[in-house]
């Protein structure tokens, strides 16, 4: 008889937090710059400097705490965490071990199996490292420190999941959970939210636990949901051989679509953990708490249920709406304005996914604003811009946030409906298309189609159909 | 008029009263160096050209009457372990040979802004781990008392300054007697505050939780002022405090009538001079006469303090001395096959036997598995060791003893035998586990000449009981505290 396995997944989940400056000093977080240019002496280690934590990490984090249900560590302390390395200034990284800021959370994911609670061990703050730079002689290396002292949080789940299909789940509800509160972008690509993932296999119905394997390097949900499959394979190959599975963190390369070893159990350091004397201890007060508490968001759930109440606007556009808490701001924020609810919709639904599709981008990454997407209703309610021009008008405004009426009026785009203006150009394209004349004469309805299209184009698209229309037949 | 033979608070109102100007000053202290310092090497750096600049430029002000503090225009010497921008900061070690800040202590821009001259960085005891400041890659400060003799450590080299007259005060680091003592060994002033009164931002840490920055001077009216100007609150410094009390001068009174002053009699069993405890307990009389009430109790714990200090001390330097690895700055090994190679060469080469005997005990007691039987079980002792001080301070508002056990002991001396040298600490490394305030003012010679000093201990905020105590001990002795200035350089300069 074939023996039935069980995939147990842990995940140790880092997310880079929005914080415009630095965990322990004042230095700028924001992505690129020359390298050492955001930097002080604090997070290139420098003798004599000290870190100061930064209070919006603190909120930040306890924030995601209340939202995964976590307890709050009244009482926190960060600690060091001590290996050499020179992406790593002080060759310690200060992160916390023994009083993490939160735990014993949880968060509901539902899949096609339907609804589950999945366990929060802890969630931590700690300091990201800079980044290292290998020559290609291979002969020296540089290093970075412009990443060094961004500020993370570790989130530990349990190992309560049992497919990859519940891993995905498990990550896209903290991240909706994580970009709803502001708390961070959660790009798996670019590194602002990194999963390592903890697996051991089973025989299904045993209670223990397998040994477990670490795998790093995990760039998308694609990526993770293939290191789960190959992982689970390559543990129950190793047992079905009568092999033990070694305790060791694991490289995912998803190129191949295999891992390779990194470090076994026995190569592991002692880090030395210890409570870090230059900072004090965390002490979270009710007040702070209330006012973090105050400040949560209307998280999907609530946001879906009103959506439902108070527009008009059907089921999938509410999911696909609410699945950005960015996209869900605009769209409230140009609504307030006065746009109509199903037509500020069915801007964001129809050419706002195809232009983030065609330029690969994520709802986050929107950026034409509130008032300008609600100006261009306006246009087009009042008949100012046809639909052509307005599409026109919209690519424009989602590459460059341009203020549409000014870009109406600037570049002529304004439709022409005054009958006057428009006759003349009709009398040349009946004249032109003598046959298209004849086709509708003799009754093929369909050919003044063709002849209002020719007049459009005349017209580069700014005449109003409507009137075009009602020319053509007063003069065929 | 002999400049070097006033106090730092005498020469600036002698600069305010335009009977002396800074340049003047400057060129006394530069001239003292010339004349002795090749005896006694108690800097490491001296910035002649800029200290001579910076005279000129501290006049200008003082003569605009921008700058009128207590402090303006006078020469101090800065301890190596503070850094100083643009000028060399050691450690008293070859790791930091290189080494120039981009950036000054808080500590020494307050002395800055106060208008205080800065003359040079003084030697010391390698990144602070010593008693005696010959473990520095720069060579022994020697004793201006008598040169045969050991100044103390770590911060020998400021003490042994103001000794000699080299600069009218200075700046040391106090991790577990490192002010005190040396200041006891040399017959200065010293004086530890309250951890978290003087920011340590700026000081390469030793050990984080203990280490305080204080003045050596010459006597506690200096002292006081001094303090005043060094304890503001920093927010770069997470364990700086926010102090509404720093009116230290203000506690300068002659007066500890009904004053409670307690004497610890485990401050004075086995191990301590008789010399000394002669000369403390004298000193004690001195204070009662003056109508202090003073009574012995057991203070408790006082063998535990030892091991309990180095276990923390030596858990927090490893960590502490991890950034030293040939990466960044300082030194880096000239051979080397590849990272883990640079960084064990850098490192071998880099520090010196005691800090390496250091590091390596802070690293096993922070190792897994000794952790909760060693580093757990020292927080512990701390933490009982400063219960037993809340129960002195219930009764007492000064506690009186020893700085030392011994006066300083002969150069060459105390290395061989580094848990005696230990030990010699007894006295002064439960302070800087509770974190209070305590002093070392003189209070006489032993038979050889070498000053002892008196510690006189407070609870924490409370430096203004010992500020009003030493003051009242210092008139009534009007003990001669001054700088040596009849050291000629030939060791024979007692006064």
């Amino acid at each position: 008889m074939v023996k039935q396995y069980e995939t147990v997944i842990g995940l140790e989940v880092h997310v880079e937090l929005a914080s415009k400056t630095k965990i322990f000093c004042g230095c700028s977080t924001a992505f690129g710059g020359a390298p050492n240019t955001h930097t002080c002496p604090v997070c290139t280690g420098m003798p004599g400097s000290l870190p100061v934590l930064n209070k919006q990490v603190l909120e930040y984090a306890v924030a995601v705490g209340l939202a995964t249900n976590c307890e709050i560590t009244r009482f926190s302390k960060f600690d060091r965490k001590n290996y050499f390395y020179p992406d790593n200034p002080q060759n310690y990284q200060i992160s916390q071990l023994y009083l993490p800021i939160c735990r014993n959370g949880s968060v509901e994911i539902e899949t096609e199996s339907g609804k589950k609670q999945i366990g929060i061990h802890e969630i931590h703050m700690e300091e990201d490292a800079g980044k290292m730079i290998h020559d290609e002689s291979g002969n020296f290396s540089l290093v970075d420190y412009n990443r060094s002292g961004v500020p993370l949080i570790e989130i530990v789940s349990e190992p309560d999941m049992r497919s990859a299909e519940e891993v995905i789940a498990y990550l896209e509800r903290l991240r909706m959970l994580i970009q709803y509160l502001g708390a961070s972008d959660c790009k798996l690509q670019e590194g602002s939210m990194r999963a390592d993932v903890n697996i051991s296999v089973r025989e299904a119905g045993c209670e223990t636990l397998g040994t477990r394997t670490e795998m790093k390097n995990l760039n998308s949900f694609r990526a993770i949901a293939r290191a789960i499959e190959g992982e689970t394979a390559r543990q129950i190959a190793l047992i079905e051989a009568g092999e033990k599975v070694i305790q060791e963190t694991r490289r995912w390369d998803d190129g191949k679509g295999e891992s390779f070893t990194m470090r076994s159990k026995e190569d592991a350091q002692d880090y030395r953990y210890f409570p870090d004397p230059d900072l004090v201890p965390v002490l979270v007060f009710e007040k702070f708490l209330a006012e973090i508490k105050d400040r949560q968001p209307e998280f999907r759930e609530a946001k879906m249920e009103r959506y439902q109440r108070e527009f008009d606007i059907p089921a999938y556009d509410i999911d696909i709406i609410t699945g950005s808490k960015h996209m869900a701001d605009l769209f409230e924020e140009t609504v307030a304005l006065g746009a109509q609810p199903k037509k500020v919709s069915n801007w964001l639904m129809v050419e706002t996914l195809r232009l983030l599709k065609e330029n690969g981008m994520d709802p986050e990454d929107i950026r034409f604003s509130p008032k300008h997407l609600a100006a261009l209703i306006k246009l087009t309610d009042s008949k100012a811009i046809n639909s052509t021009v307005a599409k026109e008008v919209f690519e424009k405004m989602f590459a460059e946030d341009i203020d549409p009426e000014k870009y109406v009026e600037d570049a002529g785009l304004k439709t022409v409906s005054d009958e006057g203006a428009l006759r003349s150009v009709v009398e040349e394209v009946i004249a032109n298309n003598p046959q298209s004349v004849e086709d509708y004469r003799n009754g093929k309805e369909k050919a003044i189609g063709f002849l209002v299209g020719q007049t459009m184009k005349a017209m580069k698209g700014k005449a109003d159909p409507a009137v075009v229309n009602q020319l053509l037949k007063e003069l065929l | 008029m002999d400049l070097l033979t006033m106090t730092a608070t005498q020469l600036a109102a002698a600069i305010k009263e335009k009977k002396v100007t800074v340049s003047e000053a400057v060129q006394a202290v530069l001239a003292q160096i010339e004349k002795t310092e090749a005896l006694y090497h108690c800097y490491i750096t001296v910035d002649k050209e800029k200290a001579l600049e910076r005279a000129k430029e501290v006049q200008k002000k003082i003569d605009a009457g921008e700058l009128s503090g207590p402090l303006a225009g006078v020469p101090v010497a800065i301890k190596d372990n503070l850094c100083t921008e643009g000028l060399l900061t050691t450690c008293g070690s070859k790791m930091l040979g290189n080494f120039v800040p981009a950036y000054s202590a808080q500590a020494v821009k307050n002395l800055e802004e106060a208008g205080a001259v800065l003359i040079g960085k003084t030697n010391m005891d390698e990144f602070a781990m010593g008693s005696t400041t010959e473990t520095s890659f720069f060579g022994v400060t020697k004793n201006p008392v008598n040169p045969e003799y050991v100044p103390g450590g770590s911060s020998g080299g400021s003490a042994a300054a103001v000794a000699a007259g080299e600069c009218f005060f200075a700046l040391g680091s106090d991790t577990g007697g490192s002010i005190r003592q040396p200041a006891s060994f040399c017959g200065v002033v010293g004086m530890k505050p309250t951890y978290g009164t003087v920011s340590r931002y700026g000081l390469v840490a030793y050990a984080s939780s203990l280490d305080q920055i204080g003045p050596l001077c010459k006597d506690v009216t200096d002292c006081a002022t001094i303090l005043e100007v060094l304890a503001t609150h920093d927010e770069k410094d997470s364990t700086s405090l926010n102090r509404n009390d720093t009116d230290f001068t203000a506690a300068l009174v002659e007066d500890v009538k009904g004053m409670k002053i307690g004497i610890p009699k485990d401050y004075f069993g086995e191990g301590l001079d008789p010399e000394v405890k002669a000369a403390i307990l004298k000193a004690a009389e001195v204070l009662q006469e003056k109508g202090a009430i003073v009574e012995e109790f057991d203070l408790s714990l006082t063998e535990y303090a030892v091991p309990a200090y180095y276990t923390i001390a030596t858990a927090e330097a490893s960590s502490n001395l991890e950034r030293f690895d040939g990466v960044k700055y300082g030194y880096r090994t000239p051979d080397y096959l590849g990272l883990h190679n640079m960084y064990k060469k850098t490192r071998s080469e880099g520090f010196g036997a005691e800090v390496k005997r250091r590091i390596m005990l802070g690293s096993f007691v922070l190792s897994s598995g000794y952790y909760d039987a060693y580093y757990l079980k020292a927080l512990r002792v701390k933490a009982l060791i400063k219960k037993a001080f809340d129960e002195a301070f219930a009764k007492y508002d000064v506690i009186l003893g020893p700085v030392a056990p011994t006066t300083a002991p002969k150069l060459g001396e105390s290395l061989s035998d580094p848990l005696k040298m230990y030990l010699g600490d007894i006295y002064t490394i439960s302070v800087n586990l509770a974190g209070l305030p305590a002093m070392s003012i003189p209070c006489g010679k032993d038979e050889k000449g070498l000053p002892i000093g008196l510690q006189l201990i407070g609870d924490c905020y409370k430096e203004k009981n010992l500020i009003r105590a030493a003051y009242t001990y210092e008139r009534a002795v009007a003990a001669d505290v001054c700088a040596n200035t009849e050291a000629d350089g030939n060791g024979k300069g007692e006064v």
